[in-house]
């Protein structure tokens, strides 16, 4: 009974999580798929098709919200949604620019920190040296500072090296606050893998590195495919750094990019939405195809078990 | 087919001194035994010839070259790890051509060489399997398979069969031993079972505390211990010391601590010199000699525990707080708590020095 009890209340919690992150995003799908600007809507009449509407006033619009129209004049609204805000937002803006320059920088920092962070991660983890621990809690440290706090220091820094404006600067800054997590969590991963595995390798012939991207590389996908994502979203979806550091329109990335939607007078919501909506797929399609190798277990067999 | 050869090979790590300048001559074909408790530098060893550590001082040779500075790839070693080591993405036919992939040889070469290695581990069924289907016996034969195939100058066993169950560890060992019958490869074995060491070694080298207190072959380690040391770790139960002296009574001959007073079976010349002067002797269980007897009298002793292996025995009993074991052959006698009379086998008593514990 006791169970039972447990169960429907992690049903309920469960239940109620998925809504509070369901209905945004379906709230974001709507805007975008309506004909207008309507932002203020609460309904999510995108998904009812083809549906009976009233129009006491014969003004040709849907009495409820006058959202929909009914332009073959049959008494059934044409439909509750159009792609228009998509064919625009490809069509009449600089989205597909935008979109190049953010997978030219998410692509970089995603490649920097894979080289950097599993290759100081695994000397973190087998080499004793000195400054070592020292070295270890300095860069946990870098993370205990918000980056709201770090703007200015790299605001400074940045213009005192000419690279305000400019691509290096935003990969540099993407690299460095994504970096630490990355070369911890790495290191964390190698630490799991018995050394005997490369020294094995290195008695079968491999030099150090050889052993290392031959044998421990293949078995940290795991970690390895956390590390990329994890750098791959730390620039994807980043706002406040690249606003101070961008500041030509043509090398906007995405967010900046969506953003300049929302002016002070009007909002192109439709256009803000679809925006939105597209810049999420590849991230939610990242994620769906690296999730198998988001489970560890990799290294099961190797040694005695 | 190579020699070994370690001059004054010292370790440390810090303040820690691992190794305290060995010397170690392995020749050529040789099986080799490292055995030893934990910590007293064996594995250390094993890696030091391997080219996993670098020594602190000392030199290593193998086929009468110094190899100090190589690169554990280019000595031409293998090692059987104690926990396997096999690569876990890699299938176990994957796993054997590594080695010989790495080093460029022929394809055709490197499949005979595996087939040849899987033939003699039988392990032909298992080839495309990966590590984790495989259990832990069959983990160690691709183990020993990967070291065959590269048919290298030495090769090294760490505690090998340390992860697997009695029974197949008695399997392994005499596998292992046939391997090497079959090879003739020089082989070093790490241990701290010392019945692997007493089974497979041709030389055995006792070690302790980062020095090696005796090299020889097993039967020598066994009968002609050099110190304590090497007489408590070979043999199962552990010999008997006690602290005391020889003494001449009566025309008999005894030995004497405290109150304990043992006759010995026989007078021995060889031991005269050792009269009145302070010794630890040592006594192997089975050579001390147990007679029954009813009456209860001073040289008498009680068996307070009887141990049955089937078909030995081995008899606790103590006497003046010192305790003994005995071993004997299996009998029908009910020993448990009966009166007995001991003796010593005096041609097999061992003789330490109280002080420095070396043999005399």
């Amino acid at each position: 009974m006791k169970y039972k009890i447990e169960t429907i209340m992690v049903f309920i919690f469960l239940l109620i999580f998925s809504f509070l992150t369901v209905y945004p995003i379906l709230n974001i799908l709507g805007v975008s798929l309506r004909h207008d600007n309507a932002f203020n809507t609460r309904s999510l009449s995108f998904i009812k098709f083809s549906e009976k509407y009233t129009d006491e006033n014969q003004n040709g619009l849907w009495d409820l919200n006058e959202d929909f129209i009914d332009s073959n004049k049959n008494g059934v609204w044409d439909s509750g949604s159009s792609i228009n805000s998509y064919i625009t937002l490809f069509k009449n803006t600089d989205f597909l620019l935008w979109t190049r320059n953010s997978i030219f920088v998410s692509l970089i920092v995603t490649l920097t920190g894979v080289v950097f962070a599993s290759t100081s991660g695994y000397a973190l983890s087998r080499f004793k040296f000195k400054g070592r621990e020292f070295g270890m809690t300095a860069i946990l440290t870098t993370q205990m500072f918000p980056a709201t706090m770090l703007l200015l220091p790299f605001f400074i820094l940045l213009s005192y090296l000419g690279l305000i404006n400019s691509y290096i600067g935003l990969i540099i800054i993407y690299s460095s606050t994504a970096l630490p997590f990355c070369i911890w969590q790495m290191k964390g991963y190698y630490d799991t893998i018995p050394p005997s595995l490369e020294e094995s390798a290195r008695i079968d012939g491999c030099s150090r590195f050889q052993a290392f991207y031959k044998i421990i590389l293949p078995l940290s996908t795991p970690a390895l495919v956390i590390t990329a994502l994890f750098s791959f979203m730390a620039s994807w979806s980043e706002y406040v750094v690249a606003a101070i550091i961008l500041q030509d329109p043509k090398l906007y990335t995405l967010p900046l990019g969506l953003k300049s939607f929302q002016a002070s007078l009007s909002t192109e919501w439709g256009l803000y939405a679809a925006g939105a909506v597209v810049v999420s797929i590849p991230v939610i399609i990242l994620f769906i195809s690296l999730s198998k190798y988001l489970v560890s277990g990799l290294t099961m067999g190797s040694v005695k078990g | 087919m190579s020699s070994l050869k370690l001059e004054e090979v010292s370790k440390s790590y810090g303040e820690n001194d691992i190794l305290k300048d060995i010397s170690l001559d392995v020749d050529d074909g040789e099986f080799l035994v490292l055995v030893g408790p934990s910590g007293c530098g064996k594995s250390t060893t094993l890696r030091l010839i391997a080219g996993l550590e670098e020594p602190s001082k000392g030199s290593i040779i193998i086929d009468k070259k110094i190899v100090n500075e190589k690169d554990p790839s280019d000595r031409d070693i293998a090692m059987v790890f104690q926990n396997y080591a096999l690569y876990p993405q890699m299938t176990v036919k994957e796993n054997m051509e590594f080695g010989l992939k790495i080093r460029k040889l022929e394809k055709n070469e490197i499949d005979l060489r595996v087939l040849e290695a899987a033939r003699i581990l039988k392990i032909e069924n298992l080839l495309g399997r990966k590590p984790k289907e495989l259990s832990g016996g069959q983990r160690q034969r691709v183990a020993l398979g990967r070291a065959i195939v590269r048919k290298p100058k030495v090769f090294l066993f760490d505690e090998p069969l340390s992860n697997l169950d009695a029974k197949l560890r008695q399997e392994m060992r005499v596998e292992i031993k046939k391997i090497h019958n079959l090879l003739g490869t020089t082989m070093i074995y790490v241990t701290h079972d010392q019945t692997e060491a007493m089974t497979m070694g041709d030389r055995i080298a006792v070690m302790n505390d980062g020095i090696i207190e005796q090299l020889d072959t097993p039967t020598t380690i066994y009968n002609k211990p050099q110190n304590i040391f090497t007489s408590t770790f070979v043999g199962t139960p552990q010999i008997n010391l006690v602290n005391g002296e020889l003494v001449e009574k009566n025309d008999n001959w005894y030995f004497i601590s405290n109150n304990l007073e043992i006759p010995f079976s026989e007078k021995h010349r060889q031991f005269s010199r050792f009269l009145n002067k302070k010794v630890t002797l040592g006594i192997r269980p089975e050579d001390i000699i147990i007679e029954m007897d009813s009456e209860s009298n001073n040289s008498n002793v009680k068996i307070n525990f009887v141990e049955n292996l089937g078909s030995e025995m081995n008899l606790h009993f103590s006497f003046d707080d010192i305790k003994f074991v005995a071993k004997i052959n299996n009998s029908e006698n009910n020993f448990l708590n009966h009166f007995c009379k001991i003796k010593f086998k005096i041609n097999n008593i061992h003789i330490f020095d109280l002080k420095s514990e070396e043999a005399l």
